[in-house]
Protein backbone atom coordinates (compact mmCIF):
# COMPACT_ATOMS: atom_id res chain seq x y z
CA UNK A 1 0.00 0.00 0.00
CA UNK A 2 1.38 3.44 -0.86
CA UNK A 3 2.01 5.67 2.15
CA UNK A 4 0.35 8.59 0.37
CA UNK A 5 -2.31 8.35 -2.30
CA UNK A 6 -3.57 11.50 -3.98
CA UNK A 7 -6.63 10.88 -6.13
CA UNK A 8 -8.20 13.46 -8.44
CA UNK A 9 -7.48 16.38 -6.13
CA UNK A 10 -8.92 19.69 -7.29
CA UNK A 11 -8.53 22.95 -5.41
CA UNK A 12 -10.38 26.02 -6.51
CA UNK A 13 -10.02 29.54 -5.11
CA UNK A 14 -12.98 31.41 -6.53
CA UNK A 15 -12.33 31.48 -10.27
CA UNK A 16 -8.77 30.24 -9.96
CA UNK A 17 -8.13 26.55 -10.45
CA UNK A 18 -4.96 25.99 -8.40
CA UNK A 19 -5.05 22.20 -8.69
CA UNK A 20 -6.90 20.41 -11.45
CA UNK A 21 -7.62 16.72 -11.03
CA UNK A 22 -4.16 15.73 -9.81
CA UNK A 23 -3.43 12.11 -8.88
CA UNK A 24 -0.17 10.51 -7.77
CA UNK A 25 1.12 8.06 -5.21
CA UNK A 26 4.13 8.01 -2.93
CA UNK A 27 5.62 4.73 -1.78
CA UNK A 28 7.13 4.15 1.65
CA UNK A 29 10.81 5.02 1.88
CA UNK A 30 10.91 7.42 -1.05
CA UNK A 31 12.36 10.86 -1.39
CA UNK A 32 9.80 12.27 -3.75
CA UNK A 33 10.30 15.61 -5.45
CA UNK A 34 7.31 17.74 -6.34
CA UNK A 35 8.50 20.24 -8.94
CA UNK A 36 7.14 22.66 -11.48
CA UNK A 37 7.37 26.29 -12.57
CA UNK A 38 6.12 29.09 -10.31
CA UNK A 39 2.38 28.92 -9.70
CA UNK A 40 2.15 25.27 -10.70
CA UNK A 41 0.29 24.40 -7.49
CA UNK A 42 3.05 22.64 -5.57
CA UNK A 43 2.61 24.53 -2.33
CA UNK A 44 -1.17 24.33 -2.64
CA UNK A 45 -0.83 20.57 -2.91
CA UNK A 46 1.30 20.55 0.24
CA UNK A 47 -1.20 22.59 2.17
CA UNK A 48 -3.96 20.20 1.11
CA UNK A 49 -2.00 17.21 2.34
CA UNK A 50 -1.03 18.85 5.64
CA UNK A 51 -4.58 19.95 6.37
CA UNK A 52 -4.06 23.70 6.01
CA UNK A 53 -6.46 23.63 3.01
CA UNK A 54 -9.33 21.31 2.20
CA UNK A 55 -9.48 20.03 -1.39
CA UNK A 56 -12.51 21.16 -3.40
CA UNK A 57 -12.75 17.69 -4.89
CA UNK A 58 -10.85 14.42 -4.70
CA UNK A 59 -9.35 12.38 -1.90
CA UNK A 60 -6.03 12.13 -0.05
CA UNK A 61 -5.25 8.83 1.63
CA UNK A 62 -2.50 8.22 4.13
CA UNK A 63 -1.88 4.49 4.53
CA UNK A 64 -5.39 3.82 3.32
CA UNK A 65 -7.14 6.35 5.59
CA UNK A 66 -8.78 9.43 4.16
CA UNK A 67 -7.22 12.59 5.59
CA UNK A 68 -8.59 15.32 3.33
CA UNK A 69 -10.27 18.11 5.31
CA UNK A 70 -8.79 16.99 8.62
CA UNK A 71 -7.21 19.61 10.89
CA UNK A 72 -3.40 20.09 10.73
CA UNK A 73 -2.87 18.85 14.30
CA UNK A 74 -4.87 15.69 13.62
CA UNK A 75 -2.82 14.99 10.52
CA UNK A 76 0.35 15.61 12.52
CA UNK A 77 -0.82 13.07 15.08
CA UNK A 78 -1.28 10.52 12.30
CA UNK A 79 2.39 10.97 11.38
CA UNK A 80 2.52 13.60 8.63
CA UNK A 81 4.57 16.66 9.56
CA UNK A 82 5.44 19.57 7.31
CA UNK A 83 8.24 22.07 7.34
CA UNK A 84 7.71 25.59 6.07
CA UNK A 85 8.83 27.77 3.21
CA UNK A 86 11.31 30.35 4.43
CA UNK A 87 12.60 29.90 7.92
CA UNK A 88 9.75 29.44 10.34
CA UNK A 89 11.26 29.25 13.81
CA UNK A 90 10.81 30.82 17.21
CA UNK A 91 13.61 33.36 16.86
CA UNK A 92 13.33 34.48 20.49
CA UNK A 93 13.75 30.96 21.90
CA UNK A 94 16.86 28.84 22.23
CA UNK A 95 17.65 26.03 19.83
CA UNK A 96 16.73 23.54 22.54
CA UNK A 97 13.39 25.19 23.30
CA UNK A 98 12.57 25.34 19.59
CA UNK A 99 13.13 21.64 19.20
CA UNK A 100 11.21 21.00 22.42
CA UNK A 101 8.10 22.48 20.85
CA UNK A 102 8.30 19.65 18.33
CA UNK A 103 7.94 17.22 21.24
CA UNK A 104 4.39 18.39 21.88
CA UNK A 105 2.71 15.05 21.19
CA UNK A 106 5.15 13.26 23.46
CA UNK A 107 5.03 15.63 26.38
CA UNK A 108 1.53 17.02 26.29
CA UNK A 109 0.21 17.34 29.80
CA UNK A 110 -2.81 18.49 31.77
CA UNK A 111 -3.03 21.40 34.17
CA UNK A 112 -2.93 19.27 37.32
CA UNK A 113 0.15 17.32 36.30
CA UNK A 114 1.85 20.52 35.18
CA UNK A 115 1.17 22.34 38.46
CA UNK A 116 2.05 19.38 40.67
CA UNK A 117 5.02 18.32 38.54
CA UNK A 118 3.57 14.84 37.95
CA UNK A 119 4.61 14.93 34.31
CA UNK A 120 8.31 15.10 35.07
CA UNK A 121 9.22 11.73 33.57
CA UNK A 122 7.34 12.58 30.42
CA UNK A 123 9.12 15.94 30.15
CA UNK A 124 12.49 14.31 30.75
CA UNK A 125 11.80 11.77 28.01
CA UNK A 126 10.93 14.64 25.69
CA UNK A 127 14.16 16.46 26.56
CA UNK A 128 16.13 13.29 25.86
CA UNK A 129 14.47 12.90 22.48
CA UNK A 130 15.29 16.53 21.71
CA UNK A 131 18.96 16.04 22.60
CA UNK A 132 19.08 12.93 20.46
CA UNK A 133 17.67 14.78 17.45
CA UNK A 134 19.95 17.79 17.99
CA UNK A 135 22.89 15.42 18.04
CA UNK A 136 21.64 13.78 14.86
CA UNK A 137 21.28 17.14 13.14
CA UNK A 138 24.65 18.40 14.36
CA UNK A 139 23.10 21.17 16.44
CA UNK A 140 23.99 19.88 19.87
CA UNK A 141 26.74 22.45 20.50
CA UNK A 142 24.39 25.29 19.66
CA UNK A 143 21.54 24.14 21.88
CA UNK A 144 21.61 27.19 24.17
CA UNK A 145 21.97 29.75 21.41
CA UNK A 146 18.98 31.79 20.31
CA UNK A 147 17.51 30.57 17.03
CA UNK A 148 17.88 34.11 15.65
CA UNK A 149 21.65 33.89 16.08
CA UNK A 150 22.06 30.83 13.85
CA UNK A 151 23.32 31.01 10.27
CA UNK A 152 20.73 30.19 7.63
CA UNK A 153 21.90 26.60 7.13
CA UNK A 154 21.59 25.82 10.82
CA UNK A 155 18.22 27.53 11.01
CA UNK A 156 16.92 25.20 8.32
CA UNK A 157 18.47 22.25 10.10
CA UNK A 158 16.67 23.37 13.26
CA UNK A 159 13.36 23.60 11.38
CA UNK A 160 13.98 20.04 10.29
CA UNK A 161 14.86 19.07 13.86
CA UNK A 162 11.55 20.46 15.18
CA UNK A 163 9.72 18.25 12.69
CA UNK A 164 11.90 15.23 13.50
CA UNK A 165 11.34 15.47 17.24
CA UNK A 166 7.66 14.88 16.60
CA UNK A 167 8.62 11.49 15.08
CA UNK A 168 6.81 11.68 11.75
CA UNK A 169 6.39 8.83 9.29
CA UNK A 170 5.98 11.14 6.34
CA UNK A 171 7.69 14.51 6.14
CA UNK A 172 6.63 17.28 3.78
CA UNK A 173 9.47 19.72 3.14
CA UNK A 174 8.56 23.03 1.53
CA UNK A 175 11.58 24.49 -0.34
CA UNK A 176 14.25 23.34 2.10
CA UNK A 177 17.10 24.64 -0.05
CA UNK A 178 15.76 28.10 -0.95
CA UNK A 179 18.32 30.86 -0.51
CA UNK A 180 21.18 28.56 0.46
CA UNK A 181 24.72 28.69 -0.84
CA UNK A 182 26.13 25.53 -2.47
CA UNK A 183 27.90 24.46 0.71
CA UNK A 184 24.76 24.81 2.81
CA UNK A 185 22.76 23.02 0.13
CA UNK A 186 25.15 20.07 0.19
CA UNK A 187 24.96 19.89 3.96
CA UNK A 188 21.18 20.02 3.88
CA UNK A 189 21.04 17.29 1.22
CA UNK A 190 23.16 15.10 3.45
CA UNK A 191 20.84 15.72 6.39
CA UNK A 192 17.80 14.96 4.27
CA UNK A 193 19.32 11.65 3.20
CA UNK A 194 20.06 10.82 6.82
CA UNK A 195 16.45 11.52 7.73
CA UNK A 196 15.26 9.23 4.95
CA UNK A 197 17.68 6.51 6.12
CA UNK A 198 16.16 6.71 9.58
CA UNK A 199 12.97 5.41 8.01
CA UNK A 200 11.02 8.56 7.19
CA UNK A 201 9.42 9.01 3.81
CA UNK A 202 10.00 12.46 2.37
CA UNK A 203 8.08 14.56 -0.11
CA UNK A 204 9.71 17.85 -0.99
CA UNK A 205 8.85 20.90 -3.04
CA UNK A 206 11.97 22.54 -4.42
CA UNK A 207 13.22 24.87 -7.14
CA UNK A 208 16.90 23.98 -6.85
CA UNK A 209 17.09 21.48 -9.71
CA UNK A 210 20.55 20.28 -8.85
CA UNK A 211 19.46 19.36 -5.34
CA UNK A 212 16.23 17.78 -6.56
CA UNK A 213 17.97 15.67 -9.20
CA UNK A 214 20.64 14.56 -6.77
CA UNK A 215 18.33 13.75 -3.91
CA UNK A 216 15.04 12.42 -5.19
CA UNK A 217 14.47 8.92 -6.48
CA UNK A 218 11.27 9.90 -8.26
CA UNK A 219 9.75 13.19 -9.43
CA UNK A 220 6.24 14.46 -9.92
CA UNK A 221 5.95 17.52 -12.17
CA UNK A 222 3.03 19.92 -11.92
CA UNK A 223 2.24 22.71 -14.39
CA UNK A 224 -0.71 25.12 -14.19
CA UNK A 225 -2.29 22.92 -11.54
CA UNK A 226 -2.19 19.80 -13.70
CA UNK A 227 0.00 16.72 -13.49
CA UNK A 228 2.53 17.12 -16.30
CA UNK A 229 4.83 14.15 -15.92
CA UNK A 230 6.21 11.58 -13.51
CA UNK A 231 9.42 9.62 -13.59
CA UNK A 232 12.96 9.19 -12.37
CA UNK A 233 15.22 12.25 -12.47
CA UNK A 234 16.77 11.02 -15.71
CA UNK A 235 13.42 10.54 -17.39
CA UNK A 236 12.22 13.96 -16.27
CA UNK A 237 15.41 15.66 -17.42
CA UNK A 238 14.80 14.36 -20.94
CA UNK A 239 11.05 14.77 -21.00
CA UNK A 240 10.09 17.15 -23.82
CA UNK A 241 6.93 18.39 -22.15
CA UNK A 242 8.82 19.26 -18.96
CA UNK A 243 11.52 21.10 -20.87
CA UNK A 244 8.83 23.02 -22.74
CA UNK A 245 7.02 23.93 -19.52
CA UNK A 246 10.17 25.25 -17.91
CA UNK A 247 11.45 27.09 -20.93
CA UNK A 248 8.03 28.33 -21.99
CA UNK A 249 8.15 26.67 -25.43
CA UNK A 250 11.17 28.72 -26.49
CA UNK A 251 13.04 25.93 -28.13
CA UNK B 1 10.49 32.69 27.62
CA UNK B 2 12.44 33.32 30.77
CA UNK B 3 13.59 30.18 32.45
CA UNK B 4 13.44 30.09 36.22
CA UNK B 5 17.06 30.22 37.20
CA UNK B 6 16.36 28.88 40.67
CA UNK B 7 16.35 30.81 43.92
CA UNK B 8 19.65 32.31 44.95
CA UNK B 9 20.34 33.14 48.57
CA UNK B 10 20.09 36.86 47.88
CA UNK B 11 16.72 36.43 46.28
CA UNK B 12 15.42 34.44 49.22
CA UNK B 13 16.43 37.13 51.72
CA UNK B 14 14.78 39.82 49.65
CA UNK B 15 11.63 37.73 49.34
CA UNK B 16 11.54 37.11 53.09
CA UNK B 17 11.92 40.82 53.86
CA UNK B 18 9.25 41.70 51.33
CA UNK B 19 6.91 39.16 52.91
CA UNK B 20 7.45 40.57 56.42
CA UNK B 21 6.87 44.09 55.14
CA UNK B 22 3.73 42.93 53.40
CA UNK B 23 2.37 41.21 56.52
CA UNK B 24 3.10 44.26 58.67
CA UNK B 25 1.71 46.83 56.23
CA UNK B 26 -1.98 46.83 57.24
CA UNK B 27 -1.11 47.62 60.86
CA UNK B 28 0.35 50.97 59.84
CA UNK B 29 -2.52 51.99 57.63
CA UNK B 30 -5.77 53.77 58.25
CA UNK B 31 -9.11 52.16 57.54
CA UNK B 32 -9.37 53.64 54.06
CA UNK B 33 -5.95 52.39 53.08
CA UNK B 34 -6.58 48.96 54.52
CA UNK B 35 -9.57 48.73 52.19
CA UNK B 36 -7.39 49.81 49.33
CA UNK B 37 -4.76 47.22 50.19
CA UNK B 38 -7.33 44.43 50.05
CA UNK B 39 -8.65 45.57 46.69
CA UNK B 40 -5.09 45.91 45.43
CA UNK B 41 -4.36 42.31 46.43
CA UNK B 42 -7.51 41.16 44.65
CA UNK B 43 -6.60 43.20 41.56
CA UNK B 44 -3.19 41.50 41.49
CA UNK B 45 -5.00 38.23 40.89
CA UNK B 46 -7.16 39.91 38.24
CA UNK B 47 -4.15 41.14 36.22
CA UNK B 48 -2.15 37.93 36.58
CA UNK B 49 -5.05 35.79 35.43
CA UNK B 50 -5.52 38.20 32.52
CA UNK B 51 -1.90 37.68 31.57
CA UNK B 52 -2.55 33.96 31.19
CA UNK B 53 -5.22 34.74 28.59
CA UNK B 54 -2.87 37.10 26.73
CA UNK B 55 -0.13 34.46 26.57
CA UNK B 56 -1.85 33.03 23.50
CA UNK B 57 -1.66 36.46 21.85
CA UNK B 58 -5.36 37.17 22.23
CA UNK B 59 -6.52 40.18 24.23
CA UNK B 60 -10.06 39.95 25.53
CA UNK B 61 -12.40 42.60 26.91
CA UNK B 62 -14.48 40.19 28.94
CA UNK B 63 -12.13 39.64 31.84
CA UNK B 64 -13.77 42.21 34.14
CA UNK B 65 -17.17 40.67 33.45
CA UNK B 66 -15.80 37.22 34.33
CA UNK B 67 -14.73 38.71 37.65
CA UNK B 68 -18.34 39.83 38.00
CA UNK B 69 -19.55 36.30 37.24
CA UNK B 70 -17.50 35.10 40.20
CA UNK B 71 -18.80 37.96 42.35
CA UNK B 72 -22.45 37.28 41.53
CA UNK B 73 -21.93 33.57 42.12
CA UNK B 74 -20.67 34.30 45.62
CA UNK B 75 -23.40 36.83 46.37
CA UNK B 76 -26.15 34.44 45.27
CA UNK B 77 -24.68 31.41 46.99
CA UNK B 78 -24.26 33.28 50.29
CA UNK B 79 -27.64 35.00 50.19
CA UNK B 80 -29.64 31.94 49.17
CA UNK B 81 -27.72 28.95 50.47
CA UNK B 82 -25.54 30.48 53.15
CA UNK B 83 -22.49 28.60 51.83
CA UNK B 84 -19.16 28.93 53.64
CA UNK B 85 -16.28 30.80 52.01
CA UNK B 86 -14.42 27.50 51.42
CA UNK B 87 -17.17 26.53 49.01
CA UNK B 88 -18.11 29.88 47.56
CA UNK B 89 -14.65 30.79 46.25
CA UNK B 90 -14.02 27.58 44.26
CA UNK B 91 -17.62 27.77 43.08
CA UNK B 92 -17.04 31.34 41.87
CA UNK B 93 -14.04 30.14 39.87
CA UNK B 94 -15.87 27.15 38.46
CA UNK B 95 -18.93 29.12 37.35
CA UNK B 96 -16.71 31.74 35.66
CA UNK B 97 -14.72 28.92 34.04
CA UNK B 98 -17.91 27.24 32.86
CA UNK B 99 -19.28 30.46 31.36
CA UNK B 100 -15.91 30.93 29.63
CA UNK B 101 -16.01 27.34 28.32
CA UNK B 102 -19.42 27.94 26.75
CA UNK B 103 -18.27 31.25 25.27
CA UNK B 104 -15.27 29.54 23.66
CA UNK B 105 -17.46 28.10 20.96
CA UNK B 106 -18.57 31.41 19.45
CA UNK B 107 -15.62 33.59 20.58
CA UNK B 108 -12.65 31.42 19.61
CA UNK B 109 -13.85 31.26 16.03
CA UNK B 110 -12.40 34.77 15.91
CA UNK B 111 -8.90 36.08 16.46
CA UNK B 112 -7.18 39.41 17.03
CA UNK B 113 -9.38 42.49 16.68
CA UNK B 114 -12.52 40.48 16.03
CA UNK B 115 -11.96 38.44 19.17
CA UNK B 116 -11.48 41.66 21.12
CA UNK B 117 -14.78 43.10 19.92
CA UNK B 118 -16.57 39.75 20.18
CA UNK B 119 -15.45 39.32 23.77
CA UNK B 120 -16.60 42.85 24.59
CA UNK B 121 -20.04 42.14 23.10
CA UNK B 122 -20.34 38.84 24.99
CA UNK B 123 -19.32 40.58 28.20
CA UNK B 124 -21.91 43.31 27.74
CA UNK B 125 -24.54 40.63 27.10
CA UNK B 126 -23.73 39.05 30.45
CA UNK B 127 -23.63 42.39 32.23
CA UNK B 128 -26.99 43.44 30.79
CA UNK B 129 -28.43 40.14 31.99
CA UNK B 130 -27.58 41.26 35.52
CA UNK B 131 -29.25 44.62 34.85
CA UNK B 132 -32.40 43.25 33.24
CA UNK B 133 -33.18 40.17 35.35
CA UNK B 134 -34.01 42.23 38.41
CA UNK B 135 -35.63 39.35 40.30
CA UNK B 136 -32.49 37.24 40.33
CA UNK B 137 -29.62 39.73 40.04
CA UNK B 138 -31.17 42.83 41.56
CA UNK B 139 -30.90 45.08 38.49
CA UNK B 140 -28.66 48.16 38.47
CA UNK B 141 -28.47 48.31 42.26
CA UNK B 142 -27.20 44.73 42.28
CA UNK B 143 -27.16 42.40 45.25
CA UNK B 144 -26.57 43.58 48.78
CA UNK B 145 -26.38 42.28 52.27
CA UNK B 146 -23.85 39.57 51.54
CA UNK B 147 -22.80 38.78 55.08
CA UNK B 148 -19.11 38.78 55.81
CA UNK B 149 -17.83 35.28 56.44
CA UNK B 150 -16.77 34.16 59.88
CA UNK B 151 -13.96 31.61 59.81
CA UNK B 152 -12.73 29.88 62.99
CA UNK B 153 -14.44 32.59 65.00
CA UNK B 154 -12.63 35.39 63.14
CA UNK B 155 -14.94 37.97 61.65
CA UNK B 156 -13.80 38.88 58.14
CA UNK B 157 -15.60 42.18 58.38
CA UNK B 158 -12.38 43.31 60.06
CA UNK B 159 -9.98 44.29 57.26
CA UNK B 160 -6.77 42.94 58.80
CA UNK B 161 -7.72 39.25 59.03
CA UNK B 162 -9.46 39.51 55.69
CA UNK B 163 -6.31 40.97 54.15
CA UNK B 164 -4.30 37.99 55.42
CA UNK B 165 -6.90 35.60 54.09
CA UNK B 166 -6.93 37.36 50.69
CA UNK B 167 -3.16 37.34 50.60
CA UNK B 168 -3.12 33.56 51.16
CA UNK B 169 -5.72 32.85 48.49
CA UNK B 170 -4.10 35.19 45.96
CA UNK B 171 -0.60 33.81 46.63
CA UNK B 172 -1.86 30.27 46.16
CA UNK B 173 -3.52 31.21 42.87
CA UNK B 174 -0.40 33.08 41.69
CA UNK B 175 1.69 30.01 42.48
CA UNK B 176 -0.57 27.87 40.29
CA UNK B 177 -0.53 30.47 37.50
CA UNK B 178 3.27 30.64 37.70
CA UNK B 179 3.61 26.87 37.54
CA UNK B 180 1.32 26.70 34.52
CA UNK B 181 3.26 29.38 32.69
CA UNK B 182 6.59 27.67 33.33
CA UNK B 183 5.36 24.23 32.38
CA UNK B 184 5.01 22.56 29.03
CA UNK B 185 1.62 24.27 28.74
CA UNK B 186 3.28 27.70 28.93
CA UNK B 187 5.70 26.76 26.15
CA UNK B 188 2.83 25.57 23.99
CA UNK B 189 0.89 28.80 24.60
CA UNK B 190 3.98 30.76 23.60
CA UNK B 191 4.26 28.68 20.43
CA UNK B 192 0.64 29.37 19.52
CA UNK B 193 1.13 33.07 20.10
CA UNK B 194 4.13 33.47 17.82
CA UNK B 195 3.92 30.76 15.15
CA UNK B 196 0.55 29.03 15.29
CA UNK B 197 0.97 27.15 11.97
CA UNK B 198 4.33 25.73 13.07
CA UNK B 199 2.82 24.62 16.38
CA UNK B 200 -0.12 23.03 14.59
CA UNK B 201 2.19 21.22 12.19
CA UNK B 202 3.72 19.29 15.10
CA UNK B 203 0.35 18.35 16.55
CA UNK B 204 -0.73 21.29 18.73
CA UNK B 205 -4.48 21.75 18.77
CA UNK B 206 -4.35 25.55 18.90
CA UNK B 207 -8.08 25.94 19.56
CA UNK B 208 -7.94 23.73 22.63
CA UNK B 209 -5.03 25.61 24.13
CA UNK B 210 -6.58 28.99 23.48
CA UNK B 211 -9.73 27.67 25.14
CA UNK B 212 -7.69 26.35 28.07
CA UNK B 213 -6.02 29.71 28.65
CA UNK B 214 -9.33 31.53 28.42
CA UNK B 215 -11.09 29.13 30.81
CA UNK B 216 -8.26 29.09 33.35
CA UNK B 217 -7.91 32.88 33.23
CA UNK B 218 -11.65 33.21 33.84
CA UNK B 219 -11.51 30.65 36.66
CA UNK B 220 -8.92 32.65 38.59
CA UNK B 221 -10.52 36.04 37.98
CA UNK B 222 -13.79 34.50 39.13
CA UNK B 223 -12.10 33.76 42.45
CA UNK B 224 -10.88 37.36 42.54
CA UNK B 225 -14.45 38.54 42.05
CA UNK B 226 -15.56 36.25 44.87
CA UNK B 227 -12.94 37.68 47.22
CA UNK B 228 -14.17 41.18 46.43
CA UNK B 229 -17.82 40.55 47.16
CA UNK B 230 -17.08 38.71 50.41
CA UNK B 231 -15.42 41.87 51.65
CA UNK B 232 -17.64 44.54 50.10
CA UNK B 233 -20.87 42.74 50.92
CA UNK B 234 -22.49 43.93 47.73
CA UNK B 235 -22.13 43.65 43.97
CA UNK B 236 -23.44 45.83 41.14
CA UNK B 237 -23.20 45.44 37.36
CA UNK B 238 -21.33 48.72 37.05
CA UNK B 239 -18.34 47.53 39.06
CA UNK B 240 -17.42 45.24 36.18
CA UNK B 241 -18.20 47.56 33.29
CA UNK B 242 -15.71 48.47 30.56
CA UNK B 243 -14.19 51.12 32.83
CA UNK B 244 -12.72 48.49 35.12
CA UNK B 245 -11.65 46.41 32.12
CA UNK B 246 -9.70 49.40 30.85
CA UNK B 247 -7.97 49.61 34.22
CA UNK B 248 -6.95 45.95 33.96
CA UNK B 249 -5.53 46.61 30.49
CA UNK B 250 -3.64 49.69 31.70
CA UNK B 251 -2.16 47.87 34.67
CA UNK B 252 -0.99 44.99 32.49
CA UNK B 253 0.43 47.18 29.73
CA UNK B 254 2.13 49.74 31.97
CA UNK B 255 3.55 47.02 34.20
CA UNK B 256 4.78 45.05 31.19
CA UNK B 257 3.19 41.87 29.94
CA UNK B 258 6.34 40.03 28.90
CA UNK B 259 7.17 38.84 32.39
CA UNK B 260 5.05 37.14 35.00
CA UNK B 261 5.62 39.87 37.58
CA UNK B 262 5.13 42.78 35.13
CA UNK B 263 1.37 43.17 35.65
CA UNK B 264 1.85 42.93 39.43
CA UNK B 265 4.29 45.85 39.32
CA UNK B 266 1.83 47.72 37.11
CA UNK B 267 -1.14 47.36 39.41
CA UNK B 268 0.87 48.10 42.57
CA UNK B 269 2.69 51.16 41.22
CA UNK B 270 -0.33 52.68 39.52
CA UNK B 271 -2.57 52.13 42.55
CA UNK B 272 -0.05 53.82 44.85
CA UNK B 273 0.47 56.58 42.29
CA UNK B 274 -3.25 57.13 41.92
CA UNK B 275 -3.61 57.33 45.69
CA UNK B 276 -0.69 59.73 46.08
CA UNK B 277 -2.17 62.31 43.72
CA UNK B 278 -5.50 62.19 45.50
CA UNK B 279 -5.09 65.75 46.81
CA UNK B 280 -4.96 67.16 43.28
CA UNK B 281 -8.58 66.17 42.85
CA UNK B 282 -9.39 68.28 39.78
CA UNK B 283 -6.39 67.46 37.63
CA UNK B 284 -6.00 63.90 38.90
CA UNK B 285 -7.34 62.20 35.76
CA UNK B 286 -5.11 64.41 33.62
CA UNK B 287 -2.00 63.51 35.64
CA UNK B 288 -2.92 59.85 35.50
CA UNK B 289 -3.48 60.03 31.74
CA UNK B 290 -0.24 61.90 31.14
CA UNK B 291 1.68 59.32 33.15
CA UNK B 292 0.15 56.55 31.03
CA UNK B 293 1.06 58.21 27.78
CA UNK B 294 4.61 58.83 28.99
CA UNK B 295 5.10 55.29 30.18
CA UNK B 296 3.81 53.82 26.94
CA UNK B 297 5.98 56.17 24.89
CA UNK B 298 9.18 55.69 26.83
CA UNK B 299 8.71 52.26 28.35
CA UNK B 300 6.98 50.15 25.73
CA UNK B 301 8.06 47.01 27.58
CA UNK B 302 6.58 48.34 30.80
CA UNK B 303 7.88 49.24 34.23
CA UNK B 304 9.21 45.72 34.48
CA UNK B 305 11.98 46.64 31.99
CA UNK B 306 13.40 49.48 34.14
CA UNK B 307 15.89 47.39 36.21
CA UNK B 308 17.39 45.86 33.07
CA UNK B 309 17.70 49.33 31.53
CA UNK B 310 19.43 50.76 34.61
CA UNK B 311 21.78 47.79 34.75
CA UNK B 312 22.70 48.22 31.10
CA UNK B 313 23.24 51.94 31.68
CA UNK B 314 25.59 51.41 34.61
CA UNK B 315 27.61 48.80 32.82
CA UNK B 316 27.51 51.19 29.86
CA UNK B 317 26.67 48.22 27.72
CA UNK B 318 25.63 48.96 24.18
CA UNK B 319 21.90 48.71 23.55
CA UNK B 320 20.85 45.20 22.55
CA UNK B 321 21.65 44.84 18.90
CA UNK B 322 20.14 42.68 16.27
CA UNK B 323 21.74 39.25 16.44
CA UNK B 324 24.22 38.60 13.62
CA UNK B 325 22.73 36.61 10.78
CA UNK B 326 25.84 34.60 10.19
CA UNK B 327 28.74 33.62 12.37
CA UNK B 328 30.98 32.52 9.56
Amino acid sequence: MPILEISNVTKQFGGLLALDDVSFQVEEGEIRGLIGPNGAGKSTMFKNIAGFYEPTKGSIKYRGTNIEGKKPHTIAEMGIVRTFQETTLFQELSVFENALIGAHMKSRTNVFSAVLGLDRLKQEAASEKVMEVLEFMGLIERRDQLAAELPLGSQRALALAIALVSEPKLMLMDEPFAGMNPEETNHMMELTRKVRESGITIVLVEHDMKAVMGLCNYLTVLNFGKLLAEGTPDEIRNNDRVIEAYLGGAK
Amino acid sequence: MNKASGFTKQRMIISALALIALLATPHFLGFHHQDLLIFLTINVLAVCSYRLVTLTGEWSLIHAVMMGVGAYTVALSVNHFDLAIWFTLPLAGMVAGLVAALLCFPLLRMTQFYFLIGSFAAGEAIRLTWVEFVGVFGGTSGLRGVEAPVVFGIDFLDPIPYFYFTLCVVSFCLFILYRIENSRIGLTLHAIHWKAPLAESVGVDAWRYRALAFILGSFFVGIAGGLKVHYLGSVTPNQFAIGFMVFILIWVIVGGYNKFYGPIIGVVVLTIFDESIRSFEVIRPAIYGAMLILSILFLPLGLESIPAKIKAWFKSEPAPQKPPLSDQ
